[in-house]
């Protein structure tokens, strides 16, 4: 009999060769370039759009389906630049965890080169995993993938700021990431408590 | 002997270190260069070209933008905007700053204050532009005298 781990371990895309797919999303030809090299060098599959409306389309969020399949998902992380015209990240960000899928537990990232800290709030109220200052570094981004590839969960606690970013773990923990992040986890139960101690405290040196 | 690229290295190993000193690049243009590697030797070029091709559209939308008979302040920081992070992003430090102080003009809605931007960004722009072009003139000489040495 299939768990709810096992559903949606088989509706999430298994991770080719522990190869995080992003999704990249920026109005600007220069941004996309380096967040594109960014992310290949951090050996991450990248898909780059310049827009809100383009992500979603890749996404078969755009309403053009009439029935998007589970196995429609393709992506392990979206990270948005928060200013762009037409539709801005955090309308982006919104729309996708309003899904009623498994679209919204897809990891969102929002970049912006503002450091406005309602903006900030308001993109980590809507579930964002993350806020990334621009320019991106290459330790940004390592960071995030290594965290999202050891099975990251959601901080539910007070979110930092980036640069101030707490260093417990959230005692309360959002399984289907953990299930996300693990599809070579070979047990069968999906928590968080069955990870190696050694899992455990590296997580907790991290972020 | 490799007299004959020690004389050059030195010359653009001072000369990127100027740009640095003198405030036209600043930590992001090595972060870039932490991108380039034998896979992606131009990467640095590549992203470079863009911000200059970025500026210049950008640079023609501004002039027009004020040269309007009503002008739109919100357009006009739309496009100060971009320009601001394209050269954030390459490490356009002075071309940034002055980007800082026209949006500052632009919120204002000081039209003066606004072309007094425009003049200071045109400016510092074509002064990074000619030094990264001369820079990159150098590392493909540098290259092309050294072939197993260059970076």
């Amino acid at each position: 009999m299939d768990t709810a781990g096992d559903v949606l371990r088989q509706s999430l895309p298994a991770m080719d060769a522990g190869e995080l797919h992003v999704l990249a999303v920026d109005d600007s030809h220069v941004d996309r370039k380096v967040i594109e090299r960014l992310l290949r060098i951090s050996s991450c599959k990248v898909t780059v759009v310049d827009s809100g409306t383009r992500a979603l389309q890749y996404l078969g969020l755009d309403g053009e389906k009439s029935s998007i399949g589970l196995d429609s998902v393709k992506v392990n992380l979206i990270m948005t630049d928060y200013s762009m015209p037409g539709m801005t990240g955090y309308e982006l960000l919104k729309k996708i965890k309003q899904e009623s899928s498994v679209f919204r537990e897809i990891p969102v990232v929002v970049m912006s080169s503002e450091n406005i800290l309602t903006r900030i709030d308001s993109c980590l109220e809507e579930g964002a995993e993350d806020f990334l200052l621009k320019p991106v570094k290459l330790s940004d981004v390592k960071r995030l993938t290594d965290f999202i590839m050891r099975g990251g969960e959601k901080k539910v606690e007070q979110r930092c700021q980036k640069r101030s970013r707490s260093d417990d773990c959230s005692s309360s923990l959002s399984t289907a990431f953990s299930l996300v992040s693990h599809p070579c986890d070979l047990s069968s139960s999906p928590v968080l408590s069955t990870l190696s101690p050694s899992a455990m405290s590296s997580k907790k040196s991290r972020l | 002997m490799d007299g004959g690229i020690i004389q050059p290295q030195r010359h653009l190993v001072d000369y990127t270190a100027s740009l640095f000193d003198e405030g036209f690049l600043d930590e992001q243009f090595n972060q870039l260069e932490l991108l380039q590697d034998e896979s992606n030797p131009d990467f640095v070029v590549e992203v470079v070209t863009l911000f200059f091709q970025d500026a210049e559209r950008l640079l023609d939308e501004l002039t027009k933008a004020l040269g309007q008979a009503s002008i739109d302040f919100k357009k006009l920081d739309a496009h100060v905007h971009q320009l601001k992070g394209s050269s954030s992003s390459v490490g356009a430090q002075r071309v940034h700053k002055a980007c800082i102080s026209f949006r500052n003009s632009c919120e204002e809605k000081n039209i003066e204050g606004c072309l007094k931007s425009l003049q200071q960004v045109r400016h510092e722009y074509s002064l990074v532009k000619s030094k990264l072009e001369t820079l990159f003139k150098m590392e493909q000489q540098l290259s092309a005298a050294s072939g197993s040495f260059s970076r």
